[in-house]
């Protein structure tokens, strides 16, 4: 019988399968209890997870946007400045392009403050040149030397750059998240191998009595890898509840609060605790069956 | 239905059997005898699988034993009733669930089979005990239970150890009498006891092969009987 047969007589079998194997005893309670917890970390590491992914691909998408130079000098200058600036960016290593905003566009940068008809042309205004960076970046300093030297009124704006070693630690935590969700099914799938084995040492008579009358390993197993399933099921299931009601009492901050008031699911990602019950149960299935196939070998 | 072939069995080293050969015919009777430790449990155990001859070969149904896997094994013992001499029940389940566990196991439990669980549970006179729990029972009526689950598959063949050594005399001729109606009906019956009085009472009921355990041979037992 292959496994996918073998999953659904499972969920078919009769209650009678389940009740040659004595009732509850410690393993089953201490597999409830294990996969309670299991669960309820998964829930954790999993919005860790998320909301790491989301607070890096939001700073991810501030540092694709352009760094600035303003460029403030007495009119008679700036055009000479502006011209001496875009020389300097064409020869700095890691700027992709740079352009002067033309006055349409820096009207349209006002817009929103002063209104539409304000007389730009007759204000003392700085020039802006907007610099796209490659992927590499470029020396934010040098650059900024190099600028004083030669256009003093420019002034090099990063808005973000900053954040570039967070978006990386970002980056990195959501992996650690997915890390810990990968360990922590590792760890149920080790614990419910231990109870099973428990369980099975312990109930070696009752083995022998259903060899007696003619039971096959696969009936054998399949009463305890149900138990334990459906156990790991019911205890994952309360787990990640209870995980959920607790994310839900951590305070939201919005989309600017960072990890810490961030650490929750982003709309439908509140769909992914949902499959923390069903593999639990799968971790259990394996892990059951296998202990049962390599017991009742053993006691052949 | 069982054939033996020279067949020997030792546990971990100490030989317990040799040079056994016997072939269990469809239809027939045998008693088996010997002093306590002499292997008749053992003997048993060879006939259904339980365990695997150190030499020699077993074949069960026409097939050798040695050839079945763990599942081919656990088919040929729906066909062969097994009386175990310590009556091995499941205590957590009621009696009338262990009687019936048989039918469980091999997926064939169904309303039909509650009238010939019925008439089991009565024939053994067991009609009062459908709820107990086996530790709740004494001796003899766990052996009565364990005889009634040895027949409720209707196997082709009983292999009873010891089936009336806890029960009066008045119970142990029923249970012989229900024994040798199933031979009459076609099935195989081996019965190994110490109870000479049991072979002795079979005599006018049955024509038995009575055979004995000796110095780790099986022999046919002697006029004596
Ligand atoms: N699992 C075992 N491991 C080692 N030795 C065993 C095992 N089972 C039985 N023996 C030994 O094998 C011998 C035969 O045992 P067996 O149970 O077949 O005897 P028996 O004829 O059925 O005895 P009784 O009439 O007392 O039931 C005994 O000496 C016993 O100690
Ligand atoms: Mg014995």
């Amino acid at each position: 019988m292959n496994t996918l047969d073998r999953i659904k007589t499972l969920a078919a079998r009769d209650a009678g399968a389940d009740r040659v194997v004595p009732p509850a005893g410690f393993t089953v309670r201490l597999t409830l209890f294990t996969a309670a917890a299991m669960a309820f970390l998964t829930v954790f590491a999993l919005a860790l997870s998320m909301a790491a992914g989301r607070l890096a691909t939001s700073w991810g998408e501030e540092l694709a946007r352009a760094s600035t130079i303003r460029i403030s000098a007495p009119e008679v200058q700036l055009a000479a400045q502006t011209a001496a600036v875009l020389r300097v960016l064409e020869q700095t290593p890691g700027v992709a392009s740079a352009r002067a905003l033309s006055p349409e566009e820096q009207r349209a940068l006002l817009e929103p403050w002063f209104g539409p008809d304000l007389p730009v042309e007759s204000l003392p205004m700085p020039q802006l040149v907007e610099l796209q960076e490659t992927g590499d970046g470029y020396d934010a300093d040098g650059l900024r030397l190099r600028l004083q030297a030669e256009a003093p009124g420019a002034v090099l704006d990063e808005h973000s750059r900053w954040r570039r070693p967070l978006v990386t630690a970002a980056g990195r935590l959501r992996l650690l998240g997915w890390a810990a969700i990968v360990l922590i099914g590792a760890a149920t799938g080790a614990m419910v191998t231990l109870a099973a084995n428990a369980a099975l040492a312990a109930n070696a008579q009752v083995i022998a009595v259903l060899r007696l009358v003619g039971a096959t390993d696969g009936y054998i197993a399949g009463a305890f890898v149900r138990r334990f399933t459906l156990r790991t099921l019911a205890g994952a299931a309360a787990g990640t509840l209870i995980g959920l009601l607790a994310l839900l009492i951590v305070p939201a901050g919005g989309d600017t609060g960072g990890i810490l008031t961030g650490l929750r699911f982003a709309g439908l990602q509140w769909l992914w605790p949902l499959l923390v019950p069903p593999l639990a149960a799968v971790v259990a299935f394996f892990a059951t069956e296998l202990a049962a196939r390599r017991v009742l070998g053993g006691l052949a | 239905m069982i054939e033996l072939d020279n067949v020997a069995y030792s546990y971990s080293g100490a030989a317990i059997l040799s040079g056994v050969s016997l072939e269990l015919a469809p239809g027939s009777f045998h008693f088996l005898t010997g002093p306590s430790g002499s292997g008749k449990t053992t003997f048993l155990k060879l006939c259904y699988g339980a365990l695997r001859p150190t030499e020699g070969q077993v074949s069960i149904f026409g097939e050798d034993l040695a050839a079945m896997d763990r599942d081919a094994v656990a088919m040929a013992r729906r066909r062969i009733g097994v009386v175990h001499q310590d009556c091995q029940f499941l205590d957590h389940l009621p009696l009338a669930e262990n009687v019936a566990l048989p039918l469980t196991v091999s997926g064939q439990a169904s309303p039909e089979q509650a009238d010939n669980l019925r008439e089991l549970m009565t024939w053994v006179g067991l009609t009062e005990k459908y709820e107990a729990l086996p530790p709740e029972l004494s001796g003899g009526e766990r052996q009565r239970a364990a005889l009634a689950r040895a027949l409720i598959l209707s196997p082709d063949v009983i292999l009873a150890d010891e089936p009336t050594g806890n029960v009066d005399w008045e119970m142990s001729q029923r249970l012989l009498r229900l024994l040798v109606e199933l031979n009459r009906m076609g099935k195989t019956v081996m019965i190994a006891t110490h109870d000479l009085m049991l072979i002795r009472a079979a005599k006018s009921l049955v024509n038995a092969r009575n055979l004995r355990i000796a110095g780790g041979t099986l022999q046919a037992a002697g006029a004596d009987l």
